[in-house]
């Protein structure tokens, strides 16, 4: 047997009850009718639901109707709605914050859309005009929702538990018992366990007009101060966010190992700013590579990966200032901190020492070359450009191999990333490097619109293999080129991101504030007690089939509310008060039921 | 033992729990079976004994016949009454049988995921790629059914959570096995373990709200045919849920699957309950452990990295669903679609992402 209860009034049986409507506490959900989970909706300020047909409004009155649609709990699920299907197209065309590369391919690949994609702003969606129009909207809807529901809350928690219904039993969950007790002290001793269960808790002290004893209590004030705190946190993570994108900056550097790095901003290789940070909030550092450490996997199923890798930094906080210097370990999942500023560890390569000479022996081009590794093995592409020196501009273009394999059908590769038989395999162009124009071009790759492949006798391009120590001659009695030695860069990542401490203070505040609005139960109890005749009456509601008179002359009916959104439970919060109540014999005749 | 050992030990684990889910699968089918014969009857009233300082305590209002999730879904009394003891037997052997079935395959399961993580070299926590992911997710989902079995009375999700287990272990082990790889290095980080570990008990927890939400929408459908006179043999023939068609029919004779799941009431409440739990967890995952990892490893703690946007996609909509429930005319069915597309995004980020997006710096998973 059990005492759950077997249904929740619908709506058409929705009770009726003035004394809680409207009493203020009741309007702070007046959206979210969050009395009962069949309850019809709750028309009444902020409810969104007009008063007279749009048409028949003033100017002002106009007004008023938008901004309560815009406030209204409908809106803010739909305009939800939208920033999610917002966020969709962003994780499908190439972003330029995320990649830009990617970006440029795709807008090669796709040129009649380029230019409509680039008029809808599809290539940075987060910073697009129209997104931010939605989740603006979205805040401010948040905003005109909070406000009032601050005010109606602030009076709520002073409030004192609302008065009761007249009849109990039309609440979703109620019971009713017979004691022998007088009906002050029956109603005391509910109150004893209503206040014992942390419910704030009014006895009445004279019986009401119907003749009862009446006991109301509430409890779960903190559920809407949860609510509250949630949705106020939202908004304080993106005043977070906002600072980091409009106040901070990221770039990246590729510092040779043994190199050193100033901050400013002409040392950067590429540097992407917010619209209000300023070169000046550059912090005043400097680092130097000292060393560089990695651990290959040298079997097993990550054969070739790296195990770990570190650079060993020394770097004086303020140069200015002539500060001390300091030693770090800097390694992935480790930045450094400097200040405001955070450094890390996202890539390292090799750089092919490389010379080349003109007929003569006077050198044209000289030092550490930095290649990108193209794959895990760190095979590696770059190239030597040679605008002067040589009787014609040459461009030298490769790959690099820390660990040279040759394998008929794939031709060269790397075995792996570590530097055990490095090979240099270039190829050689003359003509016109594009250099002399000024426009900008990347160190990384040849600019080929001037350039023609230097080719054999046989038609074939010239290439030369070169391993560490080699040098070969570059055709027509141009010169030299030689492969000196090897060193290795690390490409550190330098970022301010300020408000970062802000957004995750406002999430951790807004979890906080969600478990309490979930988890906290709001609840509204009141009791009825009152020395009843046998055979129970309809008024105050003793249940029909309370015939039997055998446990008392005095009637008690407990009726509880449970306003949480639906998450129910107002029957499991019965059984418990009753079991309260009557102590813990109950409770081993319970247990004997369910063994 | 070596690494080797652990991993063949972890392959044999997960053959092993698969065929045991399946058995308890089967077992629940039979189970499900012998109940379909059994008219569901409609209890009217429950009245509870006398208490000790009190004559009776009679509860509420009549009623259909379940409500709140919290009640069986079948009785013993109910069966033996109506079908005979035979059959009360076979239901209740099936039912039993289905449960301990689960609970070994679900141990058996968690050795698979422990030996995973022994054989890497450094021993690691077993969710390094998608093979892992999938291991490590539908064990959370059996374990968080078994954790709920009795405080819920879910009995009757058995046979869904064992079939689902057994079908995605199925998959994969197929097609998404790899073999026992370290970590790369972004990823052997202490927030990883958290970040990871919220994130799969969030997503387990989602996809029992999933199972309830499609439940929901079926019996709500199958009471709308119902009502409208439609009558007999509502057409949920071909039904998700994995069990059996559930050839709800007018009442009084309703039988099936659908007709003793819990009411529309019970299942939104539970529903309601399992997201409750998630998103809060979900939260933790992808708004907090996430970034602070982000930001340790990649320099930015928000990338809007596909894989990220799709987490907070599924946020969104998931907050949506939490808002739905609070609005007049959204909840109820369409709060229950609105679960069911955050589960469709969950789920997308998990499989889509991969195969659809190169650029995601979370190509591992
Ligand atoms: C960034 C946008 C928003 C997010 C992420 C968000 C999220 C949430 C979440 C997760 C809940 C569930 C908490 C619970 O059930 O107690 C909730 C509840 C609620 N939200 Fe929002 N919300 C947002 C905007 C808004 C706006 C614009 C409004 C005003 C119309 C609003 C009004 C409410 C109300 C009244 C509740 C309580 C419903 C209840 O009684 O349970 N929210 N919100």
């Amino acid at each position: 047997m059990s005492t759950e209860r077997t249904g929740r009034t619908g709506p058409a049986d929705r009770p009726d009850w003035p004394a809680t409507e409207g009493d203020g506490t009741g309007g702070a959900a007046a959206e979210g009718p969050a009395t009962d989970p069949g309850a019809a909706p709750v028309e009444g300020p902020g409810s969104g639901v007009p008063g007279r047909r749009p048409g028949e409004l003033t100017f002002r009155e106009t007004l008023r109707w938008g901004w309560r649609q815009l406030t209204s709990m409908r809106t803010a699920l739909v305009l939800l709605l939208l920033v999610a299907l917002a966020a969709i197209p962003g994780s499908i065309v190439p972003q330029e914050d995320v990649d830009s590369f990617a970006v440029g391919q795709w807008q090669e690949d796709h040129p009649r859309l380029t230019p409509i994609y680039e008029r809808l702003g599809l290539f940075s969606v987060y910073d697009s005009p129209w997104f931010a129009a939605i989740y603006l909207l979205l805040m401010i809807s948040l905003v005109g929702c909070i406000l009032p529901r601050l005010r109606v809350y602030a009076r709520a928690v002073r409030a004192k538990p609302p008065r009761a219904p007249r009849n109990l039993t039309r609440l979703p969950d109620h019971t009713s018992y017979r004691t022998q007790e007088s009906p002050a002290d029956a109603a005391a001793a509910v109150a004893a366990v209503l206040r014992k269960r942390r419910y704030r808790v009014v006895e009445e002290p004279e019986p009401d007009a119907a003749g009862d004893v009446v006991v109301r209590a509430e409890r779960g004030y903190l559920r809407e101060a949860g609510n509250l705190v949630f949705h106020l946190s939202v908004l304080v993570v993106l005043a977070g966010f906002a600072m980091g994108s409009l106040l901070g900056y990221q770039g990246g550097v590729i510092t040779l190992v043994g190199n050193g790095f100033a901050n400013n901003v002409t040392q950067y290789d590429d540097l992407d700013s917010g619209s209000l940070w300023s070169p000046d909030d550059l912090e005043p550092f400097a680092y130097t590579i000292e060393d560089f450490d990695i651990d290959w996997y040298r079997s097993g199923p990550a054969f070739g990966q790296a195990r770990a890798f570190s650079a060993q930094l020394s770097y004086t906080e303020d140069v200015t200032e002539g500060t001390p210097e300091k030693t770090y370990d800097l390694r992935v999942n480790h930045p450094l901190t400097i200040g405001d500023t955070d450094l890390f560890l996202i890539g390292h390569g090799y750089a092919p020492v490389i010379t080349v000479r003109d007929a003569e022996g006077e050198v044209a081009y000289s030092g550490p070359t930095i290649f990108l590794p193209t794959d895990l093995t760190f095979a590696s592409f770059g190239v030597v450009k040679v605008p002067d020196g040589l009787d014609t501009q040459v461009g030298l273009e490769g790959e690099f191999y820390p660990y040279y394999g040759f394998d008929m059908e794939t031709g060269p590769y790397s075995v792996f990333g570590e530097a055990s038989n490095p090979r240099m395999s270039l190829i050689m162009y003359t003509g016109d490097l594009g250099m002399d124009s000024g426009a900008p071009q990347s160190v990384y790759a040849l600019q080929r619109d001037g350039l023609e492949p230097e080719l054999d006798a046989d038609g074939v391009p010239v290439r030369f293999d070169l391993a560490v120590g080699d040098v070969a001659e570059l055709p027509d009695g141009l010169g030299t080129v030689e492969f000196e030695g090897l060193e290795r860069w690390n490409r550190i990542q330098i970022s301010q991101t300020p408000g970062k401490l802000v957004a995750l203070g406002g999430v951790v505040a807004a979890l906080v504030g969600l478990l309490g609005s979930l988890f906290i139960r709001p609840r509204r109890v009141w009791v009825r007690v009152r020395p009843a005749p046998v055979g129970g009456w309809g008024d105050v509601g003793g249940d029909e089939d309370d015939q039997d008179a055998e446990g008392g002359p005095t009637l008690v009916v407990v009726g509880v509310l449970d306003r949480s959104t639906g998450a129910g439970g107002g029957d499991e919060e019965l059984q418990g008060i009753l079991e309260d109540v009557r102590g813990p014999r109950v409770r081993a005749e319970r247990s004997e039921e369910t063994a | 033992m070596s690494n080797e050992a652990w991993e063949t030990l972890s392959n044999q684990a997960v053959a092993i729990s698969g065929i045991v889910y399946f058995l308890g699968f089967i077992a629940h089918l039979w189970q499900w079976a012998s109940l379909r014969k059994v008219p569901v009857s409609r209890v009217e009233r429950v009245a509870v004994g006398a208490g000790a300082r009190s004559g009776g305590v009679s509860a509420g209002r009549p009623a259909g016949r379940r409500s709140g999730a919290t009640e069986e879904a079948w009785s013993e009394d109910e069966v033996a009454a109506t079908a005979g003891e035979g059959a009360r037997r076979r239901v209740a052997m099936g039912e039993r049988l289905g449960i301990i079935l689960t609970m070994i395959a679900t141990a058996v399961h968690f050795v698979a995921l422990v030996g995973r993580g022994m054989a890497a070299d450094p021993n690691r926590v077993p969710w390094g790629n998608m093979y892992e992911f999938t291991l490590a997710g539908t064990f959370f989902v059996s374990l968080t059914y078994l954790v709920l079995l009795r405080r819920f009375h879910l009995a009757w999700l058995g046979p869904i959570v064992a079939g689902f287990v057994v079908t995605l272990l199925m998959i994969d082990v197929i097609w998404l096995h790899e073999e026992v790889a370290p970590l790369t290095e972004a990823l052997n980080s202490y927030w990883l373990v958290i970040h990871v570990v919220s994130a799969v008990i969030a997503t387990a927890a989602f996809t029992l709200g999933g199972f309830t939400s499609v439940l929901y929408l079926l019996k709500e459908r199958a009471e709308r045919k119902e009502l409208a006179g439609a009558g007999v043999g509502a057409g949920t023939a071909g039904d998700t849920a994995a069990v059996g068609a559930a050839g709800e029919t007018a009442a009084p004779a309703v039988r099936g699957y659908l007709a003793r799941v819990p009411d529309l009431v019970g299942l939104d409440r539970l529903t309601y309950r399992l997201h409750a739990f998630a998103f809060p967890v979900w939260t933790f995952a992808v708004l907090i452990t996430g970034p602070i990892w982000a930001h340790e490893a990649w320099s930015r703690y928000w990338n809007w990295d596909p894989k990220e946007v799709w987490a907070f996609i599924t946020w969104v909509v998931y907050a949506a669903y939490l808002h739905a429930r609070a609005t007049a005319g959204f909840k109820g069915r369409n709060a229950a679609i609105l679960a069911l597309i955050g589960l469709a995004t969950l789920w997308f980020n998990f499989i889509g992402i991969n195969f659809f997006s190169s650029s995601s710096m979370h190509s591992y998973a």
